[in-house]
Parts: structure tokens; sequence; C-alpha cells
């Protein structure tokens, strides 16, 4: 077991400073040492993408990083991208779509998602398939996943125009 | 008037936590001094363990302890037993961890107990086993065969049953009469599950009381109890506490009670620390139950005008090394029975024969036989079509079963108690423009463009079902369903449910029926499920039964409530219970709205007591236990449209039309988010997915890397139809449509990729219709054509 090395990583817009393991997997560090559960594992060859988070703003799969391999970084994971009362869009549309049914997926979906909004407002209905293509659902045949998404985009166009107004 | 609740298409209240990643699945839960399991499994598909040397990994700081398979029979640990037994079956031990012989690649020989779970798997690569290699055999045809690998002494020639249903010779003599004989050969692959939640248990036992609680991803842990409790261990039910938290998926693969269970409860114990174990992927590939691996050879006799008049059908049910859970029922009583479809079929005869091999065990996946099923039936009935030259939808039409031949009685056992196969038909033919499709296709093909109408007219028998009735055919357990429901003193109505739901909103469906039931907002309804120390016993979620049995528990407890709910308010009101209503969420004087008691009144009293009837209990709260009379008969037509790119072979799923009746439907964005899950998960079978084991027995594609998941540019927006048809026998009238996707898609889209392939003069392919492999079809009959040329 090699010594703990010191990392130094923003998560959610907290500020930690600890000693890792140099193995220890960015998903373990979240889930483990943080109790930030919400980010899943859901295989062990970065296909499946249910612990998507986002590092200093672009999606990454946590199960393929070590954690310090963030030392520096922001980390935006599911629970900061929203929180009842106020929930991003795309948990809003996942929420009115039924765009989830065991949940496992789901956060690294948004998250996916997520990125794919920031940088491609309007997607069509092949862009949104595409860009989720690492990420896997087994239960909602992905059908209410895509209009989750679509159904999130129209919301961000709609704020965009009320602040525009 | 309240809102009705029933029929609405309510936002799900359970996914404010999966969406906020606050949802509580069994990996997500620590807690103090939990220690790790690790699991050394066998590289080899067949094997004798001669000795193992586990010193190194003893010795490696943080490792605990490191349990074998004798440490576990020294203890007095039982092999896990199958929960279904069949005249004749031949049983070969189930150990935990194997003592003496490995029987596929994954079976554990011995489990790490170390602080962390890294230290648990570097452990795991320094034990050494030392092993006699032995041959092995994976295909169950294979199996089968005179002189083959011998899996376990147990069952000679590798037969664990052979099992016959129908009329034997009454379906030779309809072959007699029969204008044409239509001969198909199919085989239906094998499939890992693949919930996207890796299996996950953590254990703890308390010294004090001598008591366990196991965290364990079920779909029903009463089932768990019971396995683990009575049988496994020895345990007794009230000092064993199963907890089935937020699942992740199950499709059947979380109904079994598994190895790795057992081994965290016994070293919880052992070490005095909590320990868990959570699948890496790798690990559900060689330990979840695959579903599914079907050898058939299925002929069917017809007359010259369509009508079908026998079936005969010829199994080979590869059941893995062990008998898992539900093994023997799915290639029997979950399959034979189903074979009769939608149709009049004169007479059919089903011989299955269970075979074991050196692989993962089969059991139930989403469908669990009734897709097996369905796949023969649909297949053989599409090609009789095709070869008597008649459209598949006319060739179905002329052999349903009419809405005036029902309670109907199929040759293999079932009785259909309703049914109405022409709407739903007519309904999704209308819906894709099916004529207008036909001509497009024709048109298609005159420029070299390839698409396939498939059509799959299915039925399914689910809502498992009368207890008596499963149990004549071998179940060790009940299936009824449990449900109680409790009023506290401020109106707030907690239902316990033996029903499970990972993933299919029950705490929403189910409080729909609850406040329509009590007339209570539907947010005073709270759902309690998957926690044995809570609930009535139960018998959990699969084979499409939480609606039909579990709610219709529900209901019945429900209806005990109203009656106690009359009759505190008759007394309050100082009325006779005859004269009283239940109007409008409240309990009132027929006629006289002023002269009314709420539901929240009811309760307070039925809590104080202070004004009460001298003959009534005080209390609000009821238990009903539901046993259907019958299983539910769900059934509808699904049409696939496949494109098939002749250059490359890739086949393309391009629109998918369904029309299911699963009676009437508590809440339309849940049933509709079932049908679009099953039918990905039919469609992944037939175009994608496949579990391939090589000669050596190893698993190849044992990763998301060589297995082909679904993936969303896989799918299309389906288009979605209902017929609603009750159920005759239960108090909503529901049926099950948790399954229906999976078991009617898989015939649907394979019919679509033949149908497609006609010009090729392709008459039947095995699924999946990988690129490679069309493409090897379409080339081959190119180069026919040419030679012909």
């Amino acid at each position: 077991m090699a010594d703990k090395v010191p990392i130094t990583l923003t998560v959610n817009g907290t500020k930690h400073s600890v000693h890792v393991e140099p193995r220890t997997l960015l998903v373990q560090f979240l889930r483990e040492h943080l109790s930030l559960t919400g980010t899943h594992v859901g295989c062990d060859t970065s296909q499946c993408g249910a612990c998507t988070v986002h590092l200093d703003g672009m999606a990454v799969k946590s199960c393929t990083m070590f954690a310090v391999q963030a030392d520096g970084s922001s980390v935006t994971t599911i629970e900061g991208i929203g929180e009842i009362g106020h929930l991003h869009p795309l948990q809003q549309g996942f929420w009115e779509m039924h765009g989830l049914q065991c949940g496992f997926c789901t956060p690294g979906m948004i998250m996916s998602a997520a990125d794919l909004l920031q940088h491609n407002a309007k997607p069509s209905e092949a862009e949104i398939r595409h860009a989720l293509e690492g990420n896997f659902c087994r239960c909602t045949g992905y059908h209410n996943i895509v209009r989750a998404v679509q159904h999130a985009s129209g919301q961000i166009q709609n704020q965009a125009q009320a602040a525009d107004d | 008037m309240a809102e009705k609740m029933f029929g609405k298409a309510l936002k799900r209240v359970e996914d404010p936590r999966f969406i906020t990643g606050t949802g509580n699945y069994t990996d997500d839960i620590a807690v103090h001094g939990m220690v790790h399991a690790a699991m050394v499994r066998s590289p080899y598909p067949h094997a004798k363990i001669k000795s193992i040397d586990s010193s190194a990994a003893l010795a490696l700081p943080g490792v605990i302890a490191i349990l074998t398979g004798k440490d576990l029979v020294g203890a007095g640990i039982n092999p896990i037993p199958t929960g279904w037994l069949l005249p004749d079956l031949k049983i070969s031990a189930h150990h935990a961890i194997q003592p003496e012989e490995v029987n596929h690649v994954g079976d554990i020989v011995a489990a790490i107990i170390a602080e962390t779970r890294a230290i648990a798997e570097d452990a795991v690569a320094l034990v050494d086993v030392d092993y006699d290699v032995l041959e092995s055999v994976s295909l169950g045809s294979t199996a089968l065969a005179a002189g083959a690998v011998q899996v376990h002494p147990e069952a000679p020639g590798n037969l664990a049953f052979d099992w016959t249903i129908g009329d034997a010779a009454a379906t030779d003599a309809e072959f007699a009469k029969a204008d044409k004989i239509v001969k198909l050969e199919l085989r239906n692959h094998r499939l890992v599950p693949n919930a996207i939640e890796p299996r996950a248990s953590l254990a703890e036992y308390k010294r004090a009381g001598d008591e366990y609680t196991l965290h364990t991803t079920s779909q029903n842990p009463h089932i768990h109890r019971v396995m683990i409790g009575a049988f496994v261990m020895g345990i007794p039910e009230h000092k064993l506490r199963i907890v089935s938290p937020d699942v992740g998926g199950g499709f059947g693969s979380k109904i079994f009670q598994y190895p790795e269970e057992v081994i965290v409860l016994f070293a919880a114990k052992k070490v005095n620390r909590p320990v868990k174990w959570t699948a890496r992927r790798s690990e559900s590939f060689v330990s979840d139950a695959h579903g599914r691996d079907h050898e058939t050879v299925a002929e069917a006799a017809v007359m010259n005008d369509g009508t079908l008049l026998a079936l005969r059908v010829n199994t080979i049910a590869n059941l893995g090394a062990y008998l898992t859970t539900f093994a023997p029922a799915v290639p029997t009583y979950l399959y034979g029975t189903l074979l009769n479809g939608t149709y009049k079929w004169k007479a059919i005869h089903a011989h299955v024969r269970g075979v074991y091999t050196n692989t993962v065990g089969v059991d139930a996946y989403r469908g669990a036989g009734r897709p097996e099923a369905t796949y023969v039936v649909e297949r053989i009935v599409s090609t009789v079509a095709r070869e008597l030259g008649m459209d598949p939808v006319d060739i179905r039409r002329k052999n349903f079963i009419q809405p005036s031949e029902f309670p109907y009685q199929t040759p293999v056992a079932l009785q259909y108690d309703s049914g109405n196969y022409e709407p739903a038909m007519d309904m999704a033919l209308e819906k894709l423009g099916y004529k207008a499709l036909r001509a497009k296709q024709a048109e298609m093909r005159k420029q070299g463009k390839y698409i396939g109408i498939g059509v799959c007219t299915y039925l399914e028998a689910c809502g498992l079902a009368p207890s008596a009735l499963v149990g004549s055919l071998g179940a060790q357990a009940g299936q009824w369903e449990s449900a109680l429901v409790r009023v506290a003193a401020t109106g707030v109505v907690e239902v316990l449910t033996g029903s499970h739901s990972h993933g299919q909103g029950h705490e929403t469906a189910f409080a729909q029926v609850v406040a329509d039931e009590l007339q209570v907002p539907v947010e005073h309804v709270v759902l309690v499920h998957g926690d044995t120390a809570r609930l009535p016993h139960g018998w959990g979620s699969y084979g499409s039964r939480s609606a039909p049995v579990g709610l219709s528990a529900i209901t019945m407890a429900c209806r005990k409530i109203t009656d106690k709910a009359k009759k505190i308010a008759a007394h309050l009101l100082e009325a006779s219970v005859e004269d009283m209503e239940h109007v409008d969420g409240k309990y009132q004087v027929k006629g006289v709205p002023e002269r009314s008691k709420s539901f929240f009144e009811v309760a307070l009293m039925a809590h104080l007591a202070h004004n009460y009837p001298a003959d009534l209990e005080p209390g609000l709260e009821a238990t009903h236990f539901y046993d259907p009379k019958n299983f539910v008969y769900p059934f509808g037509t699904h049409l696939a449209v496949v494109e098939v790119d002749a250059d490359t072979g890739r086949t393309k799923l391009i629109r998918y039309v369904c029309v299911d009746d699963c009676g009437p439907i508590v809440n339309p964005l849940i049933v509709e988010g079932q049908v679009h899950g099953g039918v990905a998960q039919g469609m992944g079978q037939a175009l994608l997915e496949n579990t391939v084991y090589d000669a050596s027995g190893q698993l190849v594609s044992g990763s998301y890397l060589e297995y082909t998941m679904p993936r969303a540019d896989d799918m299309v927006q389906l288009e979605i139809g209902h017929t609603v048809t009750p159920s005759p026998h239960n108090p909503l009238g529901l049926k099950g449509i948790g399954e229906a996707g999976t078991i009617a898609s898989t015939a649907a889209v394979a019919n679509a990729v033949i149908d497609a392939l006609e010009p090729f003069g392709v008459r039947h392919m095995d699924m999946p219709f990988t690129s490679e492999k069309v493409w090897q079809v379409i080339h081959a009959s190119q180069l026919a054509q040419a030679a012909d040329d």
C-alpha cells in the first residue's frame, strides 16, 4: 500500500483538503470519503456511465480517474446540480417525463445530459441519443429519457428567453 | 368530490430522492465497524479443488479472515435449495462456497474478509488454489449427447428433469390430418439480465439476542428470509431481518437467494463486524443467474387454408451448473403452458429436458419462460404464413380465440379467463399504417432497400398465482400477497405491502388506489415495502404480480378499513351502519351531508376510543392476505419495423408499434414506462445481446466490452396504444404489464428481420441478428444468385 498523498479539490462548491491512497478512484472518494452516494458504480469497464460527474465543467466517468488526478479541480455531482425546491431543469425534466424507473442510472444520465445541454442547448433527438451512448439504462428503453432531455432543453430556452425579455 | 386518482398520469412520488442523488441503495449504506468481503472465484468451468493455501493472503495487513467451503460445511451451513420441485428432479448441492468441486467459471472457492475492499481484492490474488481441472460442457444439447462430460454424479447424462405437457396422441392425430407440416429449429440464446445496480449485501450480527440483519438487493426479502433462515443457516425467522432498500432494477435476477448473502451473514458473526460485499460488474456476469438458453425443435401441423391444427415442441433447456430458486419452473410451467398463444390449436405436446452444464445457473429473466414460448409460437406462425403465401396478420386473425369463447381451455393446462385479441391487433395495424407500409416495402425492395415488418400477437399468464395451483405444480412457496393498511390518529395512511418495488413505481401507483378506496388525499398515503421486520409475510415482486396480486391485497385491506370506519362514524352520528355511505371523503348518513364525519375524525376516534361502539376494537388498521383464483392474461399486438443494410448487414429498428391490454391502467406513465423498458430488452435480445461460452467453457462475453447492451441510439420512440379487457377475478380487474414488452418484442423484432431478409431466401436464422451474421447470409445469397445468373 503506497503512502497517502495530499490533494485539494472542490466538490459541489466545498473545498476539501485530504489525504488519499493514490489508487483511490474519484468515484470511491466521492462515495466513501464524502458520503456523496448519489454517484453510482454500475460497471468496471467505463461503459455504463452511472458514475458520471462534472470535472471543471466537463462530464467525466469518475470510475475512470483517480482522485489524485482531480487535485486542484472542481467537481460537481448530482447532489450539487440542484435540490428539491431548486431543481436543475434536467432533474425536473426526468421527473415530469418519467425519465427514470429504478433510479440507479439517473444521476449519471442527468450529468451526461447536462454536459450535452451546456454545449448544445437545443439538441435534436438524434443528438440526444448520440450524446447518451455512454450511459446505460435497463429500465426505460431510453424513451422517456430522451423526452426528459427535450423537456429540459425547452425549459432552459424559456428561461433564457425570459431573461432576455 | 375528490379527484379520482385511478388512471391519472401522476408524477412519481419516489422520484425526488432519485433525481437528487439521495436514494438509498444497498451499497450506499455504511455502518460503524464495517469490513468488506471479496470472493475468490474459479477461473475454470469444472475442476476439483485439491488444496487452498491462504497463508500469503492471511499475512496481508488488513485481512481479517478467509472462509472456505469446508468452514461453512463444518459450521453446519446447508446448501442453497431450489424453490420449485418437479417429479424426479435431480438436485446437486449448491454450496455458497464450494468445498470440493467447482462447476462454472465464477463459482466461489473462498471468501476474503478485510478492513477495506481494496485489501480484500488484493488478497484474492494471493490465495493459491490448486485445481485438478476437469473437462467441461457448456451447451445443453452437447451435455445431453451420449458420452458427454458428466457435470454432477447425481444427474446421470446431465438430465435434471424430463417433463412433458399436453396430449401426445391427440397431437399425432392432428399431424396425421395436416395438409402441411412446418418445422423450425430455434435457438433462444442465453442472456445476462444486467440490472444496472450490481448485487450487494451488507450483513450485521448482534451478539445480544443472536440477531442478524441483512441489507440486500432483493425483489422479495421474505423469500430470502425463508431460504436463508429455514433452509441454509437455521436462523429463526424473528432473528433474521432482511431489508431490501432502493433496488436498482431486478428483471428477475434479484429474486434468487445467492451464495454471497450467506457468506456475509456467516462472516459477520464470525468476525463480529458488519460485512459488506458489492459485485464488480465482471462478477455479475459470472454470478447473477442468466436467462433463456433454449434449443428447440418446433413443428406445426396446418391446413392449406391457414388453419392451425397442432404444435409439437421439443426443447432442451440449459439450466447451468446449479438449480437456482425458480429454475425448474421457468422452462416447464412458465413455458410449456404458454405455447398455445392466442390461437385455437386443437392439440399441443411439449417435451422439455432440463440439462446441467458447466455454466452460470439459468433462471427467471424478465418474462421467464413466456418470452421463450412466445418466440416459438410467433416465429412458427409467421413461418407457416410465409410458406402458405398468407399475410402474417391474416393467419393470426383466422386462428384467434374469439371473445365469445372465454373462458377458454387450452390443450396445455391453462384456462384463459378473458381476452379480445382482434381489436388490439387492428389498433396496432392502424397506428402502423400496415397496408401502406407493405406497399412501401415492396417498392423499396425494387430499389435495393430492405425493411421488414414483424408481427407478434402475444398472450401471457402472469400475476403469479393461486397458491394451491402453484403448490400442486411444485412451488415450495405460496403465491398470495399480503397488505397491512394502518391509519394513524392524524389520518395518515401507512400501507405495508409484501410486493417490492425496484423501479415499478409502487409508491405512486399503489397510493393512487388507496387514495381512491379511502377517499383521502394521495399525499397522505405512504407505502412501506422491503423490510421483513415491518411487514406481514409476503412473496415479493416478479411475474408481473404486484398489481394483480399485491395491489388486490391492498384494495381488500382498504375495504376492511372503510367497513370499520363506517361503524365508527355510525356510532358517532347515532345512526345505523346500514344507513351510512362513504362519499367525498366523508362517512355520512345517506343523503344527509350535514350528518357526516371526516376520515380524520373517524381515525382520531378509533385511536382515542372515548366515544366508541362497545363491540368494536379500537384502532384503524387491517391486514389482508389475497390469494388469486387464477393467473391474469394480458395480451396484445406488437409490430416492429427493421431496416437491414444489405451492404453491411446492419439491422436497425426504425419503428415500433405496440398495443397492450393489461386491463384497467392505474397510472399510464408507469404502465408505458414498463412497456418501453420491456421492449428495449426484447429488442436487445433480438439484435444485440448474446452470452457466449467458448469451447473451453470460458464466458467470453463477460463484460460490457463484449456484451452488447442496448444504448439510447439503438431505440426509437415507441408508438403505444392500449385496449382494456379487465380480469374477471380480482377486485380492480388488474392484469400485469411488467414483462409484456419483453415477451412480445423479441419475436416481433425477429419476425421483422426475417421478413426483411425474405428476398435473400432466408427462412430462419437465429438471434442475435448481428451485422456479421446478417451480412453472411446476404452475401451467400448474392453469391448463389450470381452463380445462377
